[in-house]
């Protein structure tokens, strides 16, 4: 069943089959977790608090010694990377279905192994997960935008800052989140059209453009925020934030309830478009020509469909998408904004996109991942971590290098992505 | 069949090849206007946006001659400001005092100068290096550890620190180009990742006491201040800051002028820059180019590292690499990848970098320099924009080399047919 792709994509790999490197890879982190999870782990108790205060059904709190849990851990890891192995040797891909438990389990794993003689509050930990992780999901959505349709956006970045400004600023002088909301889309939106224009009609190289989307959004933002906002920031900068709203029911569920559906209108608009997006994608006539766009702009000219047309939108709708994810940082999570807030995050979704190959769904997850990391890094800091908080900061990074590197599966993007198309 | 598409894919090649060009091959002309119309845009983003300009725009009507004048005003002041800033004093008491204000420009020049070598350097050979923020993190690991915890006579020590340095970032940088000669990565997302890889890991190194922690401190992360037989000298009188980083820069310039233009390394480079699939078939291993070309870009950033942690004065942090990385690309994109543009375009914004403390002062955000250096190299990058907004003409479209083939070794024949 081996496959053999055209290279020519920004994000392509020459050729691709089911070989042993994800299992390989899943081996080694299993054995590291036996070894220094499991043999070598403390001894002392680890406390899981599961259950909030208003759940429906109450599951008791998990009290174990860190390194039993590390064992058992372990073994459930080293059966699920014999179940690779079998896939792997009987030339079949591994399901991804797999990987996501294996990566959860890891996860347990690992925390338990931090927090060995201290509690590990999971609901906490998972609603902040989702918060952090918006920006970052939003942000890939965007990405997935415009990369489906053949144009690499490296501003997102860009894009998310911009959201996040104009979504505090109006937010604050119409006193209505909502416009500020609007607002954030439709000005990253035009942010976008930048893009758009110069890449597909300039033919400029979008990478390089992309970039100095970034510097110029950076640069206009730290001059209105010294210039003006922080001249009166109860005015100008005090937006507040998205009131709670319990999702009746669901909000009562056992672990996640608290966590996924006692949130932010931001929270539940990127429930909604996700899915949306995978619909619109891969469900609809629409996204069938978006993606015959990115794939091979030619072929979809010859049977009538406007590429320039076609990218120009869809950029110009991811940068929308963006610019929520951006309103999700300031309005949505902290309220007010700040000098260069989004810290990197752009380009967090950037490789989340690959990491999540171009599918809605699992680079939503792969976001989850690195927002994950950034409330592992403040929960660690503050119970004494028995690694380097660096270390554990770094992890999410050599993961995507590892994925990018083609060492866990296949990663091809859309084959024309990031090259420009000229009507002859 | 078979011939057709090799001339589809050569055409396809030389338009890809052609925007590049454009972007690298300037002309001083299109520089120049980009240049301004920068300053020009930064000026009305200046009067929009300043306090007594707005007051007066509300009686416009009454008395706009007010509201010119707190325009003109505000333009004046603020670029008058940067240009006391960054060139010449002229409030200044005495001469030595005046020219201060250039000398800062050289030394806030210098590493973006050797940073944006390296990312040039990279364009050349069609990589695009956006990881010189953790080559230059990682180099300067290397750099604080030699120069706070090692012992060795004056100069040989800036001497060590320097290679140190630039081993160390080209290492960094060589690991981008073996995953994409092997694997085919992309290196704009694999740079990305190592940022924050090498960023996190000197960090760790700069908190952990016995690695690179200073003396006695605790929780931040700070390393001693460079020994002083490490430390990069001033050029002058302890008066001016200005120190050997200049010296560095300018001899870096010439070896890349050299490697460039004059090496065979530097014509391999370049080959694969322009049509690897060119160079792979006239016996370049295109694979060990792009780990070379990957390294020896990282290690020009090396070199901005070891200016970087060799002055630093009280102890180096992890701030200590001051976006220079990410300005070195807009260094690099103006500059047109070329020795001398280069050097030119990392002095421009040198003095942005030098001007902007006396902006604020006359109470103009320095930040709207970051708006007007964006937009410069935005304008250098798109031609096309920059011709529509003055009518220049357009450049001659080069044809695919099939073609001038076909019309050079054709036309006798065409000849003795109409004889």
């Amino acid at each position: 069943m081996s496959r053999i792709e055209v290279t020519s994509g920004m994000f392509s790999q020459v050729e691709r089959k089911p070989s042993l490197k994800a299992p390989i890879v899943m081996s080694f982190v299993a054995i590291v977790s036996l070894v220094f999870f499991g043999i070598l782990g403390p001894t002392s108790v680890v406390h899981f608090q599961i259950t909030e205060a208003n759940a429906l059904v109450s599951i008791p709190d998990l009290n174990l010694p860190s390194n039993s849990l590390g064992i058992w851990a372990s073994v459930v890891l080293l059966l699920l990377t014999a179940a690779s192995f079998w896939f792997g040797i009987a030339r079949k891909f591994v399901p991804r279905v797999l990987v996501i438990v294996f990566g959860l389990t890891a996860i347990v794993a690992l925390l338990g192994w931090i927090a060995a003689g201290a509690d590990v509050p999971v609901g906490f930990l998972l609603g902040n997960t989702l918060v952090l992780a918006l920006p970052i999901i939003l942000g890939g959505m965007g990405g997935i935008m415009s990369e489906r349709v053949g144009v690499v956006n490296i501003a997102i970045e860009g894009q998310l800052l911009t959201g996040a400004f104009v979504a505090s600023v109006v937010g604050s002088i119409t006193n209505n989140l909502w416009v500020g909301l609007i607002a954030a889309m439709i000005a990253a939106a035009l942010l976008s059209t930048v893009l758009a224009s110069l890449a597909i009609k300039y033919l400029v190289d979008q990478i390089i453009i992309g970039v100095l989307l970034n510097v110029l959004v950076i640069g206009v933002t730290n001059f209105l925020y010294s210039q003006v906002i922080s001249q009166d920031n109860a005015n100008l900068n005090f937006p507040g934030t998205f009131d709670r709203i319990p999702i009746p029911l669901l909000s009562q569920l056992p672990v996640i309830g608290d966590a996924f559906f006692n949130q932010g209108a931001t929270v539940y608009l990127t429930f909604l478009l996700v899915p949306a997006l995978w619909f619109i994608l891969f469900r609809t006539k629409l996204g069938l020509r978006a993606r015959a766009v990115g794939e091979h702009p030619l072929a979809a000219d010859t049977v009538g469909i406007n590429v320039a047309k076609t990218r120009f939108w869809w950029v110009t709708l991811g940068g929308a998408v963006a610019g929520l994810g951006g309103a999700a940082i300031t309005i949505g999570n902290v309220g007010a904004f700040g000098r260069e807030m989004t810290g990197g995050q752009g380009f967090i979704a950037l490789a989340v996109v690959i990491l999540g190959r171009w599918q809605p769904i699992y680079v939503s997850i792969s976001a989850l991942l690195f927002g994950f990391a950034i409330i592992l890094r403040i929960w660690a800091n503050q119970i004494n971590p028995v690694i380097p908080v660096d270390f554990i900061t770094m992890v999410p990074y050599l993961v995507t290098l590892i994925a990018v590197a083609g060492f866990a599966g296949r990663v091809r993007g859309p084959a024309a992505s990031g090259k420009p198309y000229e009507k002859n | 069949m078979n011939n057709k598409k090799e001339v589809a894919v050569d055409a396809e090649q030389s338009t890809a090849n052609q925007v590049l060009r454009e972007i690298l091959t300037g002309s001083p002309v299109r520089t120049l206007l980009s240049i301004l119309v920068g300053f020009l845009v930064g000026a009305i983003f200046m009067v929009a946006f300043n306090p007594e300009v707005l007051n007066a725009m509300s009686y416009i009507f009454g008395r706009p001659a007010d509201a010119f004048a707190a325009m003109g005003k505000t333009i004046s002041d603020g670029y008058g400001a940067l240009f006391r800033g960054a060139i010449y004093n002229t409030q200044a008491s005495d001469f030595a005092t005046a020219i201060r204000p250039i000398t800062e420009t050289l030394r806030f020049a210098a590493p973006m100068i050797m940073a944006g070598l390296g990312i040039g350097l990279g364009f050349r050979v069609g990589l695009f290096n956006i990881g010189a923020v953790g080559q230059m993190a990682f180099a300067l690991i290397g750099v604080t550890y030699v120069s706070t915890r090692i012992e060795l006579p004056f100069i040989i020590h800036s001497l060590v620190a320097i290679i140190v340095a630039v081993v160390f970032a080209g290492a960094w940088g060589g690991i981008v180009g073996y995953l994409k000669a092997k694997t085919g990565a992309h290196e704009v997302i694999v740079t990305i990742m190592l940022n924050y890889v090498a960023l996190n890991l000197f960090t760790f190194f700069l908190r952990t006491p016995g690695l690179l922690l200073e003396e006695g401190g605790a929780g931040t992360p700070k390393s001693d201040p460079p020994a002083e037989t490490a430390a990069l000298p001033n050029l002058f009188t302890d008066e001016y800051r200005l120190h050997w980083g200049l010296v560095l820069a300018v001899a870096a310039t010439f070896f890349y002028w050299w490697l460039m233009e004059r090496s065979t390394i530097g014509y391999r480079f370049r080959m694969v820059g322009f049509n690897s699939s060119a160079a792979k078939a006239s016996g370049i291993r295109v694979e060990r180019t792009f780990v070379w070309a990957m390294a020896a870009s990282a290690a020009f950033a090396g070199l901005a590292a070891a200016n970087q942690g060799l002055t630093s004065v009280g102890g180096v942090t992890p701030s200590i690499h001051a976006n220079i990385g990410f300005d070195a690309i807009t260094v690099a994109l103006l500059g047109g990848s070329r020795a001398g543009g280069i050097f030119l375009a990392g002095l421009l914004f040198g003095a942005f970098k030098a001007g902007g403390p006396a902006m604020q002062v006359v109470g103009v955000a320095p930040e709207i320099l970051n708006v007007v250096q964006a937009l410069i190299v935005m304008f250098i990058a798109a031609p096309p924009l920059i011709r529509a907004l003055f009518r220049l003409p357009q450049p001659p479209k080069r044809k695919p080399i099939s073609e001038w083939v076909a019309a050079k070794f054709s036309k006798p024949a065409n000849k003795k047919v109409a004889k």
